[in-house]
């Protein structure tokens, strides 16, 4: 049984508990301290950013040619945070009690409490940053609801929360870089970690550039290097992410925690062809006024303004009266796709419905004829007053609806399909955040402790930023207190010799493969088998065949893959094949997750376990608990449960009839 | 920060030009002025009595000093500042960007080496015989010995080259104004919204109004509109 | 939904690193679809060099959804393609016709030296930030959020210069190659905004003189750089620098 850590006490005691008690280490004994963060995301740059103002000798790594561009930037909607700003019943616990819910009962009481704790501090600390929240009259901080929760927590930055975060995140990072402190380095792929006598004390890394490997030491290593929802290829991720720093860390005996838990965002725009690189996501808040709905009859040719009323299903509204078009996420995906599956998606690749809005139009209209006095109005007026009230609402994503498909949203529906977006799934960690090889630790989405089995909206920034502004310069302390009296280890330790050798060994033999096939083939094609089998719903059959699928895929892979240019230079074919030989091995161990999960909960859904009327089956007898792996060999785990304890809460099934 | 720090950085370049400009742009309404006197339509005695007073009293003399420091710091920091620039992408387009902006804006250096021939010629036609080589005298009626700069005008612009070479140089001035006007506010920190489009507006009229009344003199006097 | 595709000619800028001299190379590239976005297509055209034997294009890119800043390309004479605020990877092959030829070149500019063939290094972005484009304090010292009201106006433009994506086409848009615009998005933002008060004169003194030392021209307000600007970051904002710069300048001990 895996131990987690979790400190004794009252729930909400916890974590002051913890701060009060742990372990700290002087300030001189600090700036003797390397410490090494890969990813500059919202939690790489915030941990960067803290470390260095604690004192530490931060060394930061970042694949992309600035730590401003992590994927953090694209996040839209906003940051959850219990402020009760708006008087509305807000709590620490009831963000708490709503994440715990949210996550289908399968997260960590203590670590989303304690999340929950932190949110406030996030608030604070962004605005001395200078992040330009959205503002009221009054010059106070506004909030909205998102995700369906019952109060308004959610702070905003327009439509660019995550950017705004980012970039805060950023300056105070480059603020440290300026002061000598952190150390960047931009364009740099972490390869391996080195262990030494157990303990990760170090990582090999890549120069992007000069194809270089370098040694770097450090006391502690810190994984803030995001999701693995790239190994679908087709994600809302932005292309260079990847799983590699963590499935290096995993393959060097750190577990990795319920790899099945993905997220499918049900409101993206469709895929338009082979050729698609990526997927773009459309805010949430378009299903508060767009009705979805596909055509009655299978395999429907006709224009969507051709299709009348009566031959239209309004599938969520069929089979969800009490919520409608508000569904959550999973089971707004899993409906789509059910339609779709069944022969009636629509547009040329028939993987998309439509969300209208006409009807939305027609009634701003209305409101607007009555609100304005008019009378005598034609239904052309009414429309174009209609439209007026959606633009204003919603101009900025029809706008960008219009940009990618020039199609114009305003006179036919919107096409969307549900899209990988976020991975609930990550490395095992405790309370501290450390994985299962001590000194190693993850941080935010490359974790998997605050989310369950699925993620409400806004709080992957949240848990970002909790995580490196907040949780690790403490936890992290406790640890190194012991460690100040084993010197700096020199890279040319034999680990580090033997680490070094192992990449540069790996690399050679990609390189050399010389086949005929490109990284990006390969890509595609294991996309589309973890995209069929271990996507939105999963089968035991599937499952099988994608487990023996994806191995043959490998198979082929080493043998048959094609990567051009020279290892000593600036090579993106190679970092990527880098990048998919990991992918290709975790998707293995997803569908090895899903299969041994027998049950549905959050984003996972499995066809066996369903109700009579198609709807998540959880079981809570056998499958409370994080399913941690340990790589043992070749197509090979060993499966580590953690019981989950709640304490406080008690879980119940979820139900949007 | 000293005062050479600040003015020698990349703002500070262009907080020269900006101020010098404007201070340019100053002269540009009392030579227009002054100028347009010639169109008083009395044979050139106020023309000659108001360049008497610019040319003999204490204060335009000192404020001229002044007008050549400025001219000659807008003209080397103009220069410097186009090679600095220059100087800053080694390799260029092999299509480059004119969508963005006016072409006039781009071409500042050409507009003002125009210019710059222009002032040559100009000082040579009046300032030099004026200040140095002297000018035949003419009694104003009251009593006053003045130099004739009336007749000096009349006598330049009899030649055709002359004029065309003075309205193109009014043509350039007016692109450079268009530009330059609005520029040099912008550069000391005019930012304001409101300001901004009052500027902008006053910078084109200036830009017409200013080069039309200049390329006016020449024609008035070749054309024999006034005499 | 109808589709068309399109056969097309692409002059493209190679060179093999920052130490040899670059040339434009011609590929042909066919039944390319309109609903294709710009960089797809030079997927589609890596794919097939790859495939051949040849040296696929090295171009920058991430997010592809216009807003990590990391895609680049001056395509046709202007940065991120014929569309307004509009990055590369959001431009769509709509945008051409059958038949077109277009030219793809990288920022030009000396302080973003090329890297390979159409990637360039825009880390003089980074260290102009470390020059002061920050609010110094450190985690754990922020009073409660809503203790300092802010005018909505202000945190407004304050957001709408913070907008700026750090892309760098205002670089390569500018005659100057000046960077005018990118820095006086960064001192904007934080100027607006009280909590950049206790910095705001060193923070102007210090970035111009980190711009300056990285080989950037001087701005002459032309406006190539805001029209240029995928995120339409307005070229106020650098009247808005002058103004804080002569400001900071003038008072300064």
């Amino acid at each position: 049984m895996l131990d987690s850590k979790i400190p004794a006490g009252k729930l909400e005691e916890k974590w002051v508990d913890y701060k009060g008690h742990c372990k700290l280490v002087n300030p001189a004994n600090k700036r003797k301290m390397e410490v090494i963060v890969v990813g500059t995301g919202l939690a790489g740059a915030s941990a960067a950013a803290s470390l260095g103002e604690l004192g530490y000798k931060v060394k930061a790594f970042c694949f992309q040619d600035s730590p401003r561009r992590a994927h953090s930037i694209a996040a839209q909607g906003g940051i959850n945070a219990a402020k009760n700003y708006q008087n509305d019943g807000d709590s620490v616990f009831r963000l708490f009690y709503d994440t715990i819910k949210g996550g289908d009962y399968r997260a960590r009481e203590a670590n989303v409490h304690r999340l929950a704790e932190v949110s406030t501090n996030i608030i604070d600390q962004c605005v001395a940053q200078g992040v330009p929240f959205a503002r009221e009259y009054g010059g106070l901080l506004s909030n909205r609801s998102f995700g369906g929760t019952q109060v308004q927590r959610t702070f905003y930055a327009a439509g660019q929360t995550g950017q705004q975060l980012l970039i805060g995140a950023y300056q105070a990072l480059e603020r440290q870089v300026a002061l000598g402190n952190v150390t960047m380095y931009a364009r740099h792929e972490m390869l391996d970690v080195v262990k030494i006598d157990g303990k990760a004390k170090g990582i090999i890394a890549r120069n992007l550039i000069t194809g270089e490997l370098e040694r770097h030491f450090g006391y502690a290593v810190l994984l803030c290097t995001g999701g693995y929802g790239n190994v679908f290829y087709l994600s809302t991720n932005a292309m260079g992410s990847n799983v590699t720093a963590a499935w290096k860390a995993h393959k060097q005996g750190a577990y990795f925690a319920n790899p099945c838990f993905t997220q499918i965002h049900p409101t993206c725009i469709p895929v338009s062809g082979d050729h698609q690189s990526k997927l773009t996501l459309m805010s949430e808040s378009l299903r508060n006024d767009g009705r979805i709905w596909v055509p009655k009859k299978q395999n429907d040719t006709r224009k969507a303004n051709e299709i009348p009323e009566d031959e239209r299903d309004y599938y969520l509204e069929r089979r969800y009266p009490a919520f409608g078009n508000l569904v959550p996420r999973d089971v707004a995906s899993r409906a789509a796709k059910e339609r779709c599956d069944a022969g009636y998606g629509v547009g040329t690749s028939k993987q998309a419905v439509y969300l209208d809005y006409a009807a939305a139009i027609e009634r701003y209209g209305k409101t607007e004829v009555s609100k304005q006095g008019l009378s005598n109005v034609s239904q052309e007026q009414i429309i174009a007053l209609g439209k007026e009230v959606v633009k204003e609402k919603y101009g900025n994503l029809f706008d960008m609806y219009a940009k990618i498909t020039g199609e114009n949203p305003y006179e036919v529906p919107m096409r969307i399909y549900p899209a990988v977006h976020y991975t609930m799934g990550g490395l095992w960690v405790d309370y501290e955040l450390q994985t299962s090889v001590p000194g190693l630790y993850a941080l935010g989405e490359a974790n998997f402790s605050d989310h369950g089995a699925n993620r409400l909206g806004a709080s992957a920034l949240m848990q970002g930023l909790a995580d490196g502004y907040f949780v690790v310069p403490y936890t992290l302390g406790n640890n190194l207190a012991d460690e100040i009296y084993n010197t700096p280890i020199p890279t040319s330790h034999p680990a580090f010799e033997a680490a070094e050798k192992a990449v540069a060994d790996r690399i050679h033999t990609l390189k050399n493969i010389n086949g005929k096939q490109s990284v990006e083939s390969f890509h595609k094609r294991l996309g589309k088998i973890i995209w069929n089998e271990c996507g939105m719903s999963r089968s035991e059959a599937g499952l099988k065949q994608a487990i023996a699928d994806v191995q043959a895929l490998k198979k082929e892979f080493w043998s048959d893959v094609k990567i051009p240019g020279e290892i000593n230079e600036y090579n993106p074919e190679l970092d990527k094949a880098n990048r998919v030989a990991d992918f290709i091995e975790l998707g293995e161990l997803m569908c090895v997750d899903a299969l041994n999960r027998n049950e549905s909960c959050g984003g996972h859904f499995r066809e066996e376990y369903q109700t009579p009327d198609g709807e998540a089956l959880r079981d809570d007898e056998n499958f409370m608990y994080v399913a941690a792996w340990e790589a043992k060999g070749e197509h090979e785990w060993q499966l580590h449960k953690e019981e989950l304890k709640y304490d406080v809460i008690k879980p119940s099934q979820r139900n949007y009839k | 920060m000293t005062f050479k720090q600040m003015f020698i950085s990349s703002v500070g370049k262009k907080l020269i030009m900006g101020f010098t400009g404007i201070f340019l742009v100053l002269f540009l309404i009392v030579h227009a002025g002054l100028n347009a006197c010639i169109w008083a339509m009395d044979g050139g005695v106020m023309f000659n009595r108001a360049g008497h007073f610019m040319g003999s009293n204490v204060v335009p003399r000192i404020l001229e000093v002044g007008l050549f420091f400025f001219i000659f710091l807008h003209i080397i920091q103009g220069y410097l500042l186009t090679l600095h620039n220059r100087s800053k992408r080694s390799v260029g387009y092999a299509v480059n960007y004119s969508k963005g902006s006016k072409w006039y804006s781009r071409s500042m250096a050409i507009l003002g080496t125009i210019l710059l021939l222009f002032f040559i010629l100009h000082w040579k036609h009046f300032w030099i015989p004026s200040r140095i080589t002297g000018v035949e005298e003419v009694t104003l009626p009251n009593g006053l010995m003045v130099h004739n700069l009336y007749a000096v005008m009349q006598e330049t612009f009899q030649s055709l080259w002359v004029v065309i070479f003075y309205v193109i140089a009014c043509i350039s001035l007016g692109y450079h104004l268009a530009h330059g006007f609005q520029s040099a506010f912008k550069t000391i920190g005019v930012h304001n919204k409101r300001y901004h489009a009052l500027i902008s507006t006053l910078g084109y009229g200036f830009a017409i109004i200013i080069p039309l009344a200049f390329a006016m003199m020449p024609i008035s006097f070749y054309l024999h509109w006034v005499n | 939904m109808s589709h068309n595709t399109m056969n097309l000619k692409l002059k493209v800028w190679r060179q093999k690193n920052a130490n040899t001299t670059g040339a434009f190379k011609t590929y042909e590239v066919n039944d390319i679809s309109d609903e294709m976005s710009f960089l797809e297509m030079l997927d589609v055209l890596n794919e097939k060099l790859i495939v051949t034997g040849d040296e696929p294009i090295a171009f920058d890119h991430d997010c592809r959804e216009g807003i990590c800043g990391m895609c680049s390309l001056y395509i046709d004479g202007k940065p991120h393609g014929p569309w307004q605020a509009n990055t590369t990877c959001q431009l769509h092959m709509r945008a051409f016709k059958d038949g077109d030829t277009i030219t793809i070149e990288p920022w030009r500019s000396n302080a973003f030296p090329i890297v390979k063939d159409l990637t360039v290094d825009r880390g003089a972005f980074d260290r102009i930030i470390q020059a002061g484009g920050y609010v110094s304090v450190n985690t754990g010292n922020a009073v409660d959020g809503n203790s300092l009201p802010i005018e909505k106006a202000k945190a407004d433009e304050s957001f709408a210069a913070a907008m700026c994506i750090g892309c760098g086409a205002c670089v390569a848009a500018c005659k100057n190659s000046s960077a005018m615009l990118f820095l006086s998005a960064k001192v904007s933002h934080l100027a607006l905004l009280p909590q950049g008060e206790p910095e705001r004169k060193s923070r102007v003194l210090n970035m111009v003189a980190q711009m300056d030392k990285e080989g950037f021209g001087s701005c002459t307000n032309t406006g190539a750089c805001e029209a240029a600007c995928p995120k339409e970051i307005s070229i106020a904002n650098i009247a808005r620098l002058n103004k804080e710069y002569l400001r900071a300048g003038l008072t300064a001990e």
